[in-house]
């Protein structure tokens, strides 16, 4: 057996050293990575709109203004409704932590219960759409179908076919909606968060945001069946094709090596 | 598979330590040494390895037929609309999973016990062919000429020019039958393009509840599909009236609009915009509320809703064409005519 | 067994084995045996990238059989119908009968599915295994005399193969693929004079009609697979009839061929690989999902989603089509749609740039000798260099096709690449161009070392007035050759300017151009001289050097 250091001048050590060097950096990356924290959550009690007021004044003030009329860093939250606030602070996108071309769901840091409150307050400042209920969004008397056609006229240009996300100008984007609450999916169509329109009740009726809803969780679900294998992120023909080529055609020529290598000779060792 | 145990005698001639003493040939060293002599594998030399790789040879066909009739049990015992959860691919259905699986190992078996005795068990020598030149010797080639110089002469080809200049107009004229039939692979495009299903009095229809809209359902910062009212799905026409008419509606502040015609021909802020993408025809409605951006998801092209669609980014050559609204007496949306340009991608006829 | 007519060959038959006696019986028609005897043993050299062709002739293969099996469950109509299949969420929703069949096959004809991906993963295979093994011969300079023709036959097979493959994509008349076919609508009308009329013959009227998916039907399973097959089979036979090219290496000349015998080894290994890539492709099939149109729907051409896309090999035209400004001129009641008719026409032109590249190389080094040693592709730096450029460009403008799907894995804004595919669509290949031609003289050179002083061993020696040195060790006399075996061609000078009578003659342009472009890639800054004989005794005679 030779010495390593011998070796170190065949011509594949390079590439060697390369894995391994990977291999190491990965492994360090995956060991050291920050891992997500657990955060304490107290519990408040009361639900009253003073409560409310007194977590806006924390947490809202500073850019949507003392009274919700709004500051040149947060519009006005006047008429907005419970449904708004609701869905904000409860996917975690409010309160926002830096300006950016789109305000990105987070770690929630308010309790229901909280956000509650702060909902019963900015609802006290003017009119707005409501929280909906279970019977709004719930899977009863819903028509998947129906909802998957509504999905491909009114929701697939921005959040994809079975929504996976998609970008849209400056590097905005539609989210994944895999794993939204049908409380937060009913809540963003009635209100239209962010650079989303609104999809109110008028024009997207009660029955048809509540077949969208069950669309969603058919195909982009927990229980969601791929029938045909790997999903491959469900963006498809761009991940298909690099499938194709890594896995499919690397397979082949791997297989093509192995055919065309020489046979190992009888030698003494 | 290890030498450990070959036979000491069978092994070949212990080789010269790796390229100590390479060049032989004094004069010139870069000269070509021939073919390297040919070395043993295992195989060759050792009948119990070769018996190895006979078993797994016949192992892997082995296999394959077990996989063959995985294969067929599969196909019977499987439920077709089964599904399993595999790690880590996901939820999925058994029954292309078990075929495809099976089918694989008894293809891929078949091939690698194949391959495996072609490397280990069949002549491994190189063998040296000898190549010859493609093109014909100068014989060969000049009695090719002369044959046909015999040939063309003996048509008069070249002498009878009649014959020659009728025989080429009418091998030239034929092909045009074949031209002319394909006329009737559609009808002319006459105007077709520029109209649409909209008209003067047409209501606006809810693409998602199939009713009429009326200005006070459309709130600002909402968007909406509609279609001119009379088109239902079931209808035979549907998909080609869809493709040009279809409407993309939003309401934006009045004060937010920068684009004169844009506001008159809008009903309070409520604007109408055809849905077909002018690049290429993509149904564009990526619309961005706040900045009033619409994209198109296929090329990216963006059109400015608050200025009069005017193209912002992206490929599309012009903005998109505005439907004039306005409201009837019972308070429904309705058309105020035709879109006044063609919807849709351009065209050299469309001006 | 020749005198099958004698009065005595009934006994010589009757002794005969079975399957001798049935080759007779071939030979006496079909002259099998002339033939056999130029084939049988014909000898093919071993490298796995002389594979790649292969696993595009077996997935053409694969990819026929699994079609002529589709083509028994699917309808090619675009009359509407209601969907009641077993896919719960498309149940009761309209939609044409070929979307309806397909579905059908996917969930209610057991193994369809698996057939449906065979297919269409097969389909991806192949013409990625048609552009590795183009972009091989291109390296290797495989494509040289006498091969050009076959050159050919293969890039006709990679184009057609792309059109065939966007035509079957089409078939199922889904959302995504309906997209494609509008955007393909878009960009024949974007054809000046005719396009409209082009576009009405084409879809029977006005898009999308109901007569597209029986057009193209008829376009994907019988013309352009006709065609190809056709192509195929004359590939093969230049292939065999001109043998195989191999690499240099001792004993190997531009004479001979050295390898293996077609019977048995070869046919087994290529019999053997046959059966292996349909196993590999068996088995992705059972793992990954390909084109799922339940998730997408069926076409309506008022409904789209995000990351619509072509399959890729008709990406780097999507990247075409997504970057190009919207140019419009309007003039005299008539509308030219720059926008989309440039991308259209550079579309052809980025496949015929690669496509020509040996008929000027080989104008330009005015060689007509045959060429059955490839080059490593570091000795023909210019070659390698433009091959790697058009790489870059392809592979740009593939970044280009997908730009919405970086932008939303990579956090960056579609418009920024959008501009960076326009700005590197002019200078990533220039930059690749230059960078690659670099790093192969780099090599050159590194190999011109490793013949003069050796390779670097690794064993650090101290000598005994304390210097270090390192071990350099000779080369054999096979790596010698190996390496050193290449041509270098001299750049041709324009021919003498003045003729015997002592008259000047007029240089054509042309000439100039040749001369320019030898030059630019013979000439020293594009070629390392290879060692000499005279150096690498000079330097070896020099004891204990190194």
């Amino acid at each position: 057996m030779k010495k390593l250091s011998a070796r170190r001048r065949h011509p594949l050590a390079a590439l060697v050293v390369l894995l391994l060097a990977l291999a190491c950096t990965g492994g360090l990356y995956a060991a050291f990575a920050p891992a997500g924290k657990a955060q304490a959550d107290e519990t408040a009690q009361s639900l009253a709109i003073d409560e409310g007021k007194k977590l806006y004044a924390v947490g809202c003030a500073s850019c949507h203004g003392t009274g919700g009329q709004g500051t040149s860093d947060g519009p006005s939250l006047v008429g907005v409704g419970a449904a708004a606030v609701d869905f904000q602070v409860g996917t975690g996108r409010m309160p926002a932590q830096q300006p950016g071309a789109q305000v990105p769901k987070k770690k929630v840091i308010y309790t229901q219960a909280e956000i509650d409150q702060l909902a019963a307050y900015i609802s006290s400042l003017g009119a707005g759409p409501t929280v909906p209920t279970e019977a709004d969004y719930g899977p009863d008397g819903a028509d998947i179908a129906k909802g998957g056609e509504l999905f491909r006229t009114n929701c697939a240009q921005c959040h994809n076919f079975t929504g996976k996300g998609g970008a849209l100008t400056h590097g905005k984007f539609a989210p994944d909606l895999e794993g939204v609450d049908p409380k937060h999916l009913y809540e963003a169509m009635q209100t239209g968060p962010q650079n989303m329109p609104s999809f109110p009740d008028t024009t997207l009726s009660v029955q048809n945001k509540k077949d969208i809803i069950a669309y969603l969780n058919a195909v982009n679900g927990d229980d969601t069946e791929s029938p045909g294998g790997l999903e491959l992120g469900g963006l498809g023909p761009v991940s298909e094709g690099l499938f194709a080529w890594i896995f499919g055609l690397g397979a082949l020529i791997a297989v093509a090596v192995w055919v065309a290598a020489r046979t190992a000779k009888a030698k003494k060792s | 598979m290890s030498s450990q145990d070959i036979p000491e005698e069978n092994l070949p001639a212990e080789q010269d330590a790796h390229g100590a003493v390479g060049v032989a040939d004094e004069k010139d060293p870069f000269a070509d040494p021939g073919l390297p002599p040919h070395e043993h594998r295992v195989q060759d030399i050792d009948e119990r390895a070769a018996r190895r790789s006979e078993r797994t040879v016949a192992m892997l066909f082995t296999v394959s037929m077990l996989a063959t009739v995985g294969f067929i049990a599969s196909y019977v015992a499987v439920p077709h609309d089964k599904a399993i959860y595999v790690f880590p691919i996901g939820r999925i259905n058994a029954l292309n999973f078990a075929l495809g699986l099976t089918l694989g190992v008894a293809l891929f078996a078949i091939g690698a016990g194949a391959v495996h005795w072609a490397r280990t068990l069949m002549s491994d020598e190189e063998i040296a062919d000898e190549r010859h030149p493609i093109e014909a010797s100068p014989e060969v080639r000049a009695k090719v000429h002369a044959d046909f110089k015999q040939g063309a002469k003996e048509s008069a080809l070249g002498r009878r020019k009649l014959i020659r200049n009728t025989m080429f107009g009418a091998l030239a004229l034929f092909p045009l039958s074949g031209v002319m039939l394909l006329r009737d692979l559609g009808p002319l495009p006459g105007t077709k393009l520029r109209h649409t299903l909209w008209s003067k009095g047409k209501l606006l229809v809810n693409m998602n509840t199939n009713e009429p809209l009326r200005a006070s359902d459309v709130a600002v910062g909402s968007l909406t599909f509609a279609k001119p009212e009379g088109l239902e799905e079931h209808d035979e026409e549907f998909q080609t009236e869809i493709a040009k008419a279809a409407l993309m509606i939003v309401r934006i502040q009045p004060d937010n609009i920068k684009d004169k015609r844009e506001l008159e021909w809008s009903h309070e802020g409520i604007v109408a915009y055809s849905k077909i993408c002018t690049h290429v025809g993509c149904p564009i409605s990526l619309y961005e509320q706040q900045t009033h951006h619409v994209l198109c998801p296929c090329h990216q092209s963006t059109f400015d809703l608050s200025d009069g669609a005017r193209v912002i980014f992206g490929p599309a050559g012009h903005a998109l064409p505005q439907l004039r609204i306005g409201v009837n007496d019972e308070g429904y949306l309705e058309a105020l005519g035709d879109f006044e340009e063609p919807v849709g991608p351009a065209f050299w006829e469309r001006g | 067994m020749s005198t099958t007519n004698t009065p005595d060959s009934r006994s010589s038959r009757e002794k005969a084995p079975a399957g001798e006696r049935v080759a007779d019986w071939a030979d006496g028609r079909l002259g099998i045996y002339s033939l056999a005897k130029a084939n049988m043993r014909k000898i093919f050299p071993d490298h796995w990238s002389f594979m790649l062709g292969e696993i595009c002739l077996y997935s053409f293969i694969i990819i026929i059989l699994t079609g002529v099996y589709l083509t028994l469950f699917f309808h090619p109509s675009m009359n509407e119908v209601e969907y009641h299949g077993s896919y719960v969420p498309l149940q009761g929703q309209l939609m044409s009968e070929a979307f309806n069949s397909t579905m059908h096959i996917s969930f209610d004809v057991r193994g369809g599915l698996l057939i449906r991906q065979i297919h269409h993963w097969a389909a991806l295979i192949f013409l990625a295994g048609m552009f590795v093994h183009m972009m091989r011969v291109f390296f290797t300079g495989a494509f040289r005399k006498p091969r050009e023709v076959n050159w050919l036959f293969g890039f006709l097979l990679f184009v057609l193969g792309m059109f065939t493959g966007f035509t079957g994509y089409s078939l199922p008349d889904d959302l995504l693929s309906g997209t494609g076919v509008r955007f393909m609508e878009g960009a024949v009308l974007s054809v000046p004079i005719v396009g409209t009329y082009l576009s009405f013959f084409l879809f029977g009227g006005e898009f999308p009609g109901g007569d597209f998916v029986a057009r193209f039907y008829s376009i994907h399973v019988l013309l352009l697979p006709g065609i190809m097959l056709g192509l195929v089979v004359g590939h093969l036979i230049l292939v065999f009839y001109h043998k195989h090219t191999q690499f240099a290496g001792p004993g190997k000349t531009n004479n001979n061929v050295v390898g293996m015998p077609l019977l048995p080894v070869y046919m087994a290994k290529a019999g053997g690989f046959f059966f292996l890539v349909f196993g590999v492709i068996a088995v992705v099939s059972a793992i990954a999902s390909i084109n799922p149109i339940w998730a997408m729907g069926p076409y309506r051409p008022d409904q789209v989603s995000t990351g619509a896309q072509p399959d890729w090999y008709m990406g780097f035209s999507e990247g075409l089509i997504r970057v190009m400004p919207g140019w419009e001129i309007n003039f005299w009641g008539h509308t030219l749609v720059l926008g989309v008719f440039i991308p259209l026409i550079i579309f052809p032109l980025v496949l015929v740039a690669i496509a020509v590249y040996p008929f000027i190389e080989s104008w330009v080094t005015g060689d007509k000798r045959e060429h059955h040693i490839l080059d490593r592709p570091r000795n023909a730096p210019t070659r390698t260099a433009f091959g790697v450029a058009w790489i870059t460009w392809y592979m740009v403008l593939l970044i280009g096709g997908g730009n919405d799907l970086w932008a939303t894995h990579f956090h960056l804004s579609i418009n920024t690449i959008t501009w960076f595919v326009r700005v590197a669509f002019f200078v990533a290949p220039v930059l690749a161009f230059i960078a690659t031609k670099r790093i192969c003289l780099g090599l050159q050179r590194r190999d011109k070392d490793k013949v003069l002083h050796g390779r670097e061993s690794g064993i650090i020696k101290r000598l005994p007035h304390g210097e270090f040195i390192e071990v350099h060790e000779p080369l054999s006399q096979e790596q010698l050759h190996t390496l050193t075996s290449h041509e270098q061609y001299e750049p041709a000078a324009i021919g003498a300017t003045v003729d015997e009578n002592g008259v000047e003659r007029k240089v054509k342009g042309s000439e100039k151009l040749r001369a320019k472009l030898s030059e630019s890639y013979y000439g020293e800054e594009s070629q390392i001289a290879k060692p000499t004989i005279e150096e690498y005794k000079e330097i070896t005679s020099g004891h204990g050097h190194h």
